[in-house]
């Protein structure tokens, strides 16, 4: 195992960790990206969602020039993965209520069951999926 | 003051993704191939924030009220129903297909021609949620 990948793992953690810590015991919101973006577009909260998702753009601006390799692409990704897999994760996370941060991390934190439920089944999923496509459609690199 | 809170937050959180490496999908993907070499950074990443975010979030509950706000926002759908199921599964299959989730993809899109093209979809698949669904969020 690979100590320096786990230790920025850790540390990428423990930040996304502080920030859902601090949003939620200054505003009292919930840092689920799905929903904050989806409801960025209209609504009464539109407002504190906008500038949560510019955040999260500056924050890799930012931080992306200190990280080799921060923002490379998976070589078997094509038009189609990235399209149908975004058709998927934003139909399904609207569906479902959150993604990884809204039920995996927050939901988690919380011990909500809805969340616990949510999680293990996007993980499952996620599993059977990646077996299916690096074993089977792509085939093993 | 107080809006810059969700922006520092945003920012904070974009950096987290960016350091431990979510914003490339094969750390994401080789955390999900159990049957390839194995990459367990997810699991950190996860891990580490709930570390942080379970206590705090505990002590934070205790008062009254948030900080700056009257109230704390509470999920409103209390039940495990099929709409929590399928949404998940079908969220697990997207993210399976390309190893990007909705955080890491807004943090990479300007910078990665693949995580504009996913947040194209993303944006497409909830605006198909949006038109279908008849009952309107209000979180």
């Amino acid at each position: 195992m690979n100590v320096h990948n786990a230790v920025m793992g850790l540390v990428g953690g423990a930040l996304i960790g502080v920030s859902a810590s601090i949003l939620f015991a200054t505003v009292g919101k919930i840092a689920g990206v799905s929903g904050i973006l989806a409801g960025s577009v209209s609504g009464p909260q539109r407002h504190w969602r906008r500038l949560f998702i510019g955040g999260l753009v500056i924050g890799g601006l930012l931080s992306g020039p200190f990280v080799p390799l921060a923002f490379t692409e998976y070589p078997t990704n094509n038009v189609w993965t990235l399209l149908g897999g975004g058709l998927l994760v934003g139909y399904g996370t609207r569906l479902g209520n959150g993604c990884t941060s809204g039920h995996g991390v927050c939901g988690l934190s919380r011990l909500s069951q809805r969340s616990v439920v949510a999680t293990f089944t996007f993980m499952t999923m996620a599993f059977l999926t990646v077996y299916v496509m690096q074993h089977h459609v792509m085939g093993a690199p | 003051m107080k809006p810059l809170i969700p922006l520092l937050c945003g920012l904070i959180f974009g950096i987290g993704l960016t350091l431990s490496g979510m914003t490339q999908p094969a750390k994401v993907i080789g955390f999900l191939d159990l049957f390839g070499r194995w990459d367990p950074t997810l699991a950190c990443v996860m891990g580490g924030a709930i570390l942080v975010h379970l206590p705090v979030r505990r002590w934070a509950f205790k008062r009254s009220a948030p900080l700056y706000a009257s109230t704390f926002e509470t999920p409103i759908h209390g039940r495990i129903d099929g709409r929590l199921i399928i949404g998940a599964g079908l969220f697990g299959i997207g993210w399976g297909l390309a190893g990007y989730c909705p955080g890491p993809v807004v943090t990479a899109f300007l910078f990665s021609n693949d995580a504009s093209v996913l947040l194209l979809g993303l944006v497409a698949g909830m605006s198909l949620y949006q038109i279908t669904q008849p009952r309107t969020d209000t979180t």
